[in-house]
């Protein structure tokens, strides 16, 4: 065999080389000079070294990316005009079924007449518009600068979201939802911090409320949960 | 159960924001990387890793899975990384060098040489076709294989191959004469 031109050098530095170049390697030692000093080279400029990124990144990555992305607020079929009848017949009776999860007297003949599959429906339709609702108000607190310091609008949406929350926090947890009544909790108190504090609010108090909200995640659990139930309530 | 990144695409497809969580986080670290060695320059890198996952993200029903997830991410990577690229020489801009200031070993001698070596290593990859310096930073830094640098590409098996090896050419021309004084 004749020697190793540079391409089947360069296919052998990088392990692309094919059997009779290997066995010719073996052999040959002009050419496994000539590999050697290719190798010298190249392990050279393996040595320039990326900057480290920790186990954490990805979080970080995703933290940073989460607000750019351009969310599609789920098609919901079953808002369409020809469903508004029976969903708001449906709200109408969530009010019913999730005040009897939350009466101290609840049995589960209370509920008997309603179908489970009907109840889970219900409550995802439910829980999904109030988390859908309870997003825009954080987002919007997120999103607020120091300047735009009144909060009475904010402060009134988040005393509506209080009543519901508290009621859908005790129905998830009746139901045994451990996850969803985890995060209603926490939505709970943030919802109790605003509708307790002042309608003008100062810029460190702001900034304070804001850094709570991010550090919980709390508004990235609450967007991923209200994607997942807008996902379930598609298939139920 | 963990996803799989094919199952996850699927569900992220679907709309599912968890499972395109899972693949932001499985990848990022190695997006980084490439992106880093495409730009030399750690917040360009950074930039690179957004827009990769933006891209992403839009074109997910463009995943049709024939590649690895992360070989088709890659392929944005060096998209995206080209695109800032050529602003650049738009711009006039030159190509920030790699940053030596992470090196292992900090002794004076060892971070002139690298520094020297850096510098070349940024001019001579200037002077490679995009194919090329995409070709050779996947073979050399990432450790990809041919089908995956030709998936990157779009380009057949050969094409990469040969993609390889004339970077390598260009790069030993490059660097070969000053490397030899330098060592």
């Amino acid at each position: 065999m004749n020697h190793l031109g540079d391409e089947e050098l360069t296919q052998a530095y990088y392990g692309d080389d094919q059997p009779e170049s290997r066995r010719h390697l073996l052999e040959c030692g002009q050419c496994k000079a000539a590999l050697q000093h290719l190798k010298a080279l190249l392990d050279d400029l393996a040595a320039e070294p990326v900057p480290e990124r920790g186990a954490g990144y990805g979080a970080e990555v995703w933290n940073r990316l989460l607000p750019r992305l351009p969310l599609e607020k789920p098609r919901r079929p079953w808002l369409r005009w020809w469903t508004a009848v029976p969903l708001l017949a449906g709200l109408l009776a969530v009010a019913f079924v999730a005040g009897r999860f939350t009466q101290p007297r609840f049995t589960p003949a209370a509920t008997a007449g309603i179908a489970p599959q009907s109840r889970q429906r219900i409550l995802v339709i439910t829980l999904s518009d109030h988390l859908d609702r309870s997003e825009m108000l954080l987002t919007e607190l997120v999103n607020a600068a120091p300047e735009s310091a009144d909060f009475s609008g904010v402060r009134s949406s988040a005393r509506d979201l209080l009543a519901e929350n508290r009621v859908l926090r005790q129905a998830s947890a009746r139901t045994g939802d451990a996850s969803h009544a985890d995060v209603l909790d926490e939505l709970e108190r943030t919802l109790l911090d605003i509708t307790h504090g002042p309608s003008q609010i100062s810029g460190p108090e702001l900034e304070s409320l804001q850094m709570r909200i991010e550090s919980e995640g709390l508004l990235f659990k609450v967007r991923i949960i209200s994607s997942n139930l807008h996902h379930k309530g598609q298939q139920l | 159960m963990e996803w799989t990144d094919q199952a996850a695409a699927d569900e992220a497809r679907k709309g599912n924001q968890l499972a395109f969580r899972v693949l932001v986080q499985r990848h990022s670290r190695s997006v980084f990387r490439l992106a880093f060695r495409m730009t030399g320059n750690e917040q360009d890198a950074e930039d690179m890793v957004q827009e990769t996952f933006l891209r992403a993200f839009k074109q997910l029903h463009r995943f049709d899975g024939r590649a690895a997830f992360g070989t088709w991410l890659y392929r944005i990577t060096a998209n995206c990384s080209l695109d800032l690229i050529r602003a650049r020489r738009v711009r006039g801009e030159s190509q920030p060098g790699l940053d030596t200031a992470h090196s292992p070993d900090p002794s004076p001698e060892r971070v002139t040489r690298s520094k020297q070596l850096a510098d070349m290593l940024d001019h001579a990859l200037e002077q490679l076709s995009e194919a090329e310096r995409t070709a050779f930073l996947l073979r050399h830094y990432e450790g990809c294989n041919i089908e995956e640098i030709a998936k990157v590409l779009g380009v057949k098996n050969g094409a990469a191959k040969h993609s390889v090896f004339r970077a390598v050419q260009k790069l030993r021309g490059a660097l070969e004469p000053a490397w030899g004084g330098a060592k």
